[in-house]
């Protein structure tokens, strides 16, 4: 007995733990042990197709339960503990990717049906059944989106500058409140906000585009305005310090100096912002309502746009509803691809023509 | 000429010019403008809303017979119900993404595995709905049908089963969606201003990671924990288009998940209803959407108030 203990002292960093690659090679046979149990519930029948999700979660619900007793054997109820959270905070992330893979695999899939020129080159008009396309839809969202930013980059803009350079007492801790406020109206009632604005104007029963681009604005100025802040205040003091002392007046300062050293960080902004409008839904609905004709006048008649277009396609699917759902995909696919371009030209822009701050 | 001798005494001041006042007025005008907007906004729903309180309630389709109250209960209820049932799942998730991202993951992948998690933020609310009416609901619809088979004896799980799967359930699941990309990216900031020297002194005094994040971690980020799930909650009580894609509602007032008695949202029935309505009806609708304003804001303002006290959060709101 002596004799035994004696041989085996040991290595005070690894005794009483598990070794490094216990974790990753049970993860490996839990999963494996998973995959094969949902296999074998798909080849009796219980299962229509292959359970993908259900295998892996049973599999990390497996893994966790086992890590756990077996580190709580070895190591201690601590580490034991530890390594669940470990496992549950790693789960948390995985089961977060599952419905974005599930959204982008479901629209590519069913987006591609209808993915093609027609789709881009015809409109609604005339049309029952198959075919048509969304060209009067995408009209629509551009020149909403277009007057919307052409309303709130201004405003928005010149309200983060008040903010940062010349805001000073109440009215300043009262926008910047009221910002934040602004930032939470939900989408709908900021259409109704639109509606009931024009609807006081021309009368009751009124959609308009513009009203669209109205609503659209009252939801970017409050991101555009936070955006624009935020990068300002990136802005070094010593930049406008050294303006100053050249004796450069106020206004040129921030017009020469300070936005053109932003200018990256507030193009990223609102190009997030009109990417965050481009997909909003229940605003236009309400205040630009739904169409199938050609509209190029804002101020003329209900103008479509691609989400109201997709939700239209879907709810009221009319004769062919295949076609119609075909529509309404192939609107989520491009509304997806747009806003996803916008966010990927976003992020580039601020990678690339960010000012070199740091020395 | 006499005002030279008393400038001179005045205090030196900057030099005024033209382009410094139109500037500086410009500045100000848009900010007061904001402050405009939001008032705007308000008056014009009150306005708009005040023939939905006086006309007599048997006069307007839409509410067939009931007082607009009895008509809107079942909505509010609606409401805080799916938004409630969202934040329930999507803040503990969110809190264990955040720590993944901030404390778990290598520093190399962070980044990116926040950017992912932003992606989920950029996808159209119209897409969601698509998904949750012709993904998510038939997927869960089964499970529903199980759950209420087994355990119909919890009042929350009653039968009988949504052959469709399209109840508030799958609805609040699709908000959490939703919200789960705000609710993680506000309190992954929060987490990230730790003070390390409270973290290392927690792992100097041998506790394991779980240990430190429940020392120092979880403590310091509460306040944010709580106001980010206040602006997901205010979210998740706005949304329109997906609970309107989703949900098949009857307006029940119910606590039952899976049944296909569900109550409505208010944005929801905002959004099916106003296309059709009409005269006095479009004011009971904006009526309600009154209401929703000001839910929303009394929740907002309280999240940004708890954000405010504690001002070293700057980077999470």
């Amino acid at each position: 007995m002596t004799q035994a203990s004696s041989t085996s002292i040991q290595n005070a960093y690894s005794s009483g733990r598990l070794g490094s690659s216990v974790p990753a090679l049970l993860l490996l046979t839990t999963m494996a042990v998973s995959a094969v149990l949902f296999l074998f519930l798909q080849l009796a029948g219980t299962t229509e197709r292959y359970n993908i999700v259900g295998a892996v979660l049973l599999g990390i619900v497996l893994y966790g339960v086992i890590l756990y007793i077996a580190s709580r054997l070895v190591e201690g109820s601590r580490r034991a503990m530890d390594r669940l959270v470990t496992t549950l905070v790693a789960t948390a992330f995985v089961i977060a990717l599952l419905p974005l893979i599930s959204v982008m695999f479901t629209v590519l899939a069913n987006g591609s049906a209808r993915f093609d020129l027609q789709f881009f080159t015809y409109s609604m008009r005339n049309i029952v059944g198959v075919g048509g396309g969304a060209l009067h839809a995408i009209v629509g969202t551009v020149l909403m989106t277009l007057v919307a930013s052409l309303i709130s980059v201004p405003i928005g803009l010149m309200t983060s500058i008040y903010l940062v350079e010349y805001g000073r007492g109440p009215l300043a801790r009262a926008i910047t409140f009221f910002v934040d406020v602004m930032t939470g109206i939900p989408s709908i009632v900021a259409g109704l906000f639109a509606y009931a604005l024009f609807a006081i104007i021309f009368g009751p029963g009124v959609r308009l585009g513009i009203a669209g681009a109205v609503a659209l604005s009252v939801l970017m100025i409050p991101v555009v305005v936070r955006s624009s802040e935020e990068m300002l205040r990136l802005v070094p003091n010593e930049l406008r310090e050294a303006a100053y002392a050249l004796g450069v007046p106020r206004w040129l300062t921030i017009l020469k100096v300070v936005l053109p050293t932003s200018i990256a960080g507030i193009t990223t902004g609102v190009m997030l912002a009109v990417a965050r409008v481009i997909g909003e839904t229940a605003p236009l609905l309400v205040a630009a309502g739904f169409t199938s004709n050609m509209n190029y006048d804002l101020f003329d008649g209900r103008m479509q746009s691609l989400p109201v277009f997709v939700y239209s396609s879907y709810v009221s699917q009319g004769t062919d509803a295949q076609a119609s759902l075909d529509r309404a995909w192939a609107g989520a696919l491009t509304l997806i691809l747009i806003v996803m371009l916008l966010n990927l030209l976003a992020r580039l822009i601020a990678r690339y023509f960010a000012p070199k701050l740091g020395r | 000429m006499s005002s030279s001798a008393a400038s001179t005494a005045r205090p030196v001041r900057a030099k005024q010019r033209p382009g410094d006042r139109v500037f500086s007025g410009g500045a100000l005008a848009a900010g007061s403008l904001i402050l405009a907007v939001l008032a705007a906004v308000a008056a014009f729903l009150v306005l708009q809303s005040i023939p939905a309180f006086t006309t007599p309630a048997d006069e307007v389709a839409i509410l067939a017979g009931e007082t607009f109250w009895t008509y809107v209960w079942p909505l509010v209820f609606g409401t805080l119900w799916s938004a409630a049932l969202a934040l329930l799942m999507a803040v503990p998730l969110a809190i264990g993404i955040a720590l993944f991202i901030s404390h778990y993951a290598p520093r190399r992948l962070a980044q990116g595995l926040g950017y992912i998690i932003d992606l989920l933020a950029a996808v159209p609310s119209i897409v969601f709905g698509l998904w949750g009416g012709n993904v998510l609901a038939p997927a869960v619809q089964p499970f529903y049908t199980w759950a209420t088979e087994n355990f119909g004896w919890i009042p929350f799980f009653a039968g009988p089963a949504s052959g469709t799967g399209r109840t508030i359930l799958t609805a609040s699941i699709v908000l959490a969606v939703m919200v789960l990309p705000i609710i993680t990216a506000l309190t992954r900031e929060v987490f990230l201003q730790t003070p390390v020297l409270h973290e290392e002194a927690a792992l100097a005094l041998g506790s394991t990671r779980w240990e430190m994040i429940r020392m120092t971690v979880l403590p310091f980020g509460r306040p944010g924990i709580i106001s980010a799930s206040m602006l997901g909650l205010g979210r998740a009580l706005g949304e329109t288009i997906a609970v309107a894609t989703v949900l098949s509602s009857t307006g029940a007032v119910t606590f039952a998940l899976f049944t296909s008695d569900n109550p409505s949202t208010i944005a929801a029935n905002i959004a099916l209803s106003f296309p059709e309505a009409y005269g006095v009806n479009v004011d009971v609708l904006i009526a309600t959407g009154l209401i929703l304003f000001a839910i929303t804001l009394v929740v907002n303002s309280i999240a940004r108030y708890i954000v405010s006290r504690r001002s070293a959060f700057s980077g999470a709101n």
